[in-house]
């Protein structure tokens, strides 16, 4: 972990409210699929970084690319960035995802709303991803999701896809256990990510989800983001892990979904 | 001139090499932050307050942002004493600085076992924290009340080898009564401020933005008050007074010291730049060396 001021390379509008940065990262090296970076307002008033998943990285050029969704004034700030400009960043944050364990396996990278981007990052690592990505109605990155494995579309409205959730898009697929991959990957709302475990929990599979909580430090000092924990933490023996650094990513298991 | 100024203070009997700490809480044990620095920069360490026993905590969300600010109800999770003793001891002990062990507890039993299963650790001082205003039981209800400040000083000095500072709460209506009643159950020291209670609604979702519903207030929001009871303190004891609240540079930590601090804490501004504390006591030495000053001491109460 880093603290550094980055210069932005690039920023596009990918949807409607969503955008596309990449930066300059001299960490970019470093990157594990399904870390994420701390963003720092250059508005003092705003005191807390914001967490964003890492994307994609480019380890030849030392960049890395966000994918965000303009949620409050910070991520508005940020959605101003023109090339030349810095920003103040903090990475690689978190565990990301156990590529090694499963790199040759057939993985089910299942992102909801503004959970898919790390799954991107992660499909590059692995020689056989399949996508699931669920979104309201508009899509986003389906093109770039598209270009390292298939992928299949829920929406809630029905425009592309099947309709509904993820979680049906996925059961309509995988009629037969026989069929189905060997782990699942997810990132996205909770809701989504509890029904997730809970069918990978019925099929035997082993599935991983990355958690999303408020950040005060964002590196594993302040116990502002916890989750509950099946079984006792490490750091603070109570059952309670740090989001930031002893996840983004656990173990389905792990998590305490009561 | 010559040199380096002096940058020390003592506390109590303890010297620190330069009067800048990390504020409870904020720091953790100082893991995390030992990879960013040297914590050997640091005059001392205040670890998180440690209980008699693990705590769990509060639910999330523990935190919200706020103008300039920020509020948490983290619920003072900890290990306990016995892993501190174990694991973050141990650590702290190979850097050059001083400890300063937060103690938290329900009642007074609880904060008499933690000070007692430190007397024969290496901790340099302790600090009570009676002033957390997140847990229901124990901690504010101790600190808001005068007679309850000095009965259980008293009782923590009877059990205490280190010397003691107590921490008091700025949710009070008169600062100067607390820290009076401080040193008189025979504190060595105070510190303050501790946050001030505080709300943020959401209004998309109406509902609270924490799930305790109140929070600490802590960061630049609160300076001007933190500021102004520690002056007011410093002028009405004789025992050294700590003082934090929104410090995030030298310069904020050069107002303490001239309102009457002895020594300062950085705490939430370590969330926005984990150099801060080191930067600030980088940020006091500058200040002496541009007014040509030869010792930290020379501007401490000098307004
Ligand atoms: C590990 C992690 C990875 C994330 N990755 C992405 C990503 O790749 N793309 C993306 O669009 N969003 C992501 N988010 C959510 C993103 O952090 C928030 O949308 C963002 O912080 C909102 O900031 P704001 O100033 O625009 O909103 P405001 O509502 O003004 O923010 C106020 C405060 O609340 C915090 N906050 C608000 N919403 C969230 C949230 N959902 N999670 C955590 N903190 C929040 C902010 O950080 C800030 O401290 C991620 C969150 C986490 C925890
Ligand atoms: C996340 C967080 C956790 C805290 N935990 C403790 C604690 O365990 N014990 C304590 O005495 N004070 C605790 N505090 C209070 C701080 O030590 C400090 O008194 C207060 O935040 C004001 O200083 P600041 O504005 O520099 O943060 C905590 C503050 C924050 C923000
Ligand atoms: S945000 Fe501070 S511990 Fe995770």
């Amino acid at each position: 972990m880093r603290k550094e001021r980055a210069g932005v390379v690039f920023q596009e509008q990918i949807a409607d409210h969503i955008y596309s940065l990449s930066l300059k990262a001299g960490f970019a090296k470093e990157v594990k699929p399904g870390q994420f970076v701390l963003l720092y307002s250059s508005d003092r008033s705003r005191l807390l970084p914001r967490p964003i998943s890492i994307c994609q990285v480019s380890r030849e050029t030392g960049t890395i690319r966000l994918v965000y969704r303009i949620a409050g004034e910070g991520t508005r700030e940020f959605s101003g960035l023109r090339p030349g400009d810095g920003i103040d960043i903090l990475g690689p944050v978190g565990n990301g995802f156990p590529i090694a364990d499963f790199k040759d396996k057939k993985v089910l990278l299942v992102g909801g709303g503004i959970g898919i981007p790390p799954l991107l990052g992660a499909a590059y690592e692995l020689e056989h991803p399949v996508f699931a990505a669920g979104y309201r109605s508009e899509t986003y990155l389906l093109d770039d999701l598209s270009a390292r494995g298939r992928v299949l579309v829920a929406t809630e409205d029905g425009s592309l896809g099947v309709r509904g959730n993820v979680l049906d898009a996925i059961r309509q697929e995988y009629q037969k256990p026989s069929e189905l991959p060997d782990a699942f990957f997810a990132c996205g709302p909770l809701p989504m990510l509890r029904a997730l475990a809970e069918f990978a929990g019925e099929q035997g599979l082993p599935c991983y989800v990355s958690l999303e909580e408020r950040m005060a430090c964002g590196i594993g000092a302040c116990l502002g983001c916890i989750t509950k924990t099946a079984g006792v933490d490490g750091h603070s023996k109570v059952h309670n892990a740090r989001i930031c650094t002893d996840g983004p990513v656990f173990r389905a298991e792990e998590v305490d979904w009561s | 001139m010559t040199g380096k100024p002096s940058m020390e203070v003592e506390l109590a009997g303890v010297v620190l090499k330069n009067p800048v700490m990390t504020a409870s809480g904020t720091f953790g044990s100082g893991m995390e932050y030992g990879e960013f620095f040297d914590l050997s920069l640091l005059g001392a360490v205040v670890t998180k307050g440690v209980a008699d026993v693990p705590w769990p905590g509060n639910p999330v969300p523990r935190v919200a942002e706020t103008a300039s600010g920020m509020l948490n109800a983290i619920g003072l999770q900890n290990p306990g004493i016995d892993v501190f003793i174990d694991r973050d001891l141990p650590f702290l002990a190979g850097y050059d600085t001083k400890v300063i062990v937060n103690v938290c507890g329900h009642s007074e039993e609880e904060y008499l076992r933690v000070v007692e299963r430190l007397a024969d650790t290496d901790a340099d001082m302790l600090e009570i924290n009676i002033s957390c205003p997140n847990v229901r039981e124990g901690g504010i209800a101790f600190g808001t009340d005068p007679a309850a400040v000095e009965k259980i000083t008293k009782a923590v000095k009877r059990a205490a080898r280190q010397p003691v500072i107590m921490k008091l709460s700025p949710n009070v209506t008169d600062i100067k009564v607390m820290a009076r009643a401080a040193e008189s159950g025979g504190a060595d020291a105070v510190s303050l401020i501790n946050t001030l209670t505080g709300m943020k609604i959401d209004i998309e979702k109406r509902c609270f933005a924490l799930a305790n519903r109140t929070g600490g207030l802590s960061g630049p929001a609160i300076k001007p008050v933190a500021l102004r009871m520690v002056y007011e303190a410093s002028h009405a004891v004789k025992i050294p007074v700590i003082g934090m609240g929104g410090i995030a540079s030298g310069e904020d930590a050069v107002e303490f010291l001239m309102a009457g601090a002895r020594a300062v804490s950085v705490g939430t501004a370590s969330f926005r730049d984990p150099l801060a504390a080191p930067r600030a006591a980088q940020g006091i030495e500058d200040y002496l060396i541009r007014h040509g000053l030869t010792d930290v001491k020379d501007i401490i109460g000098c307004v």
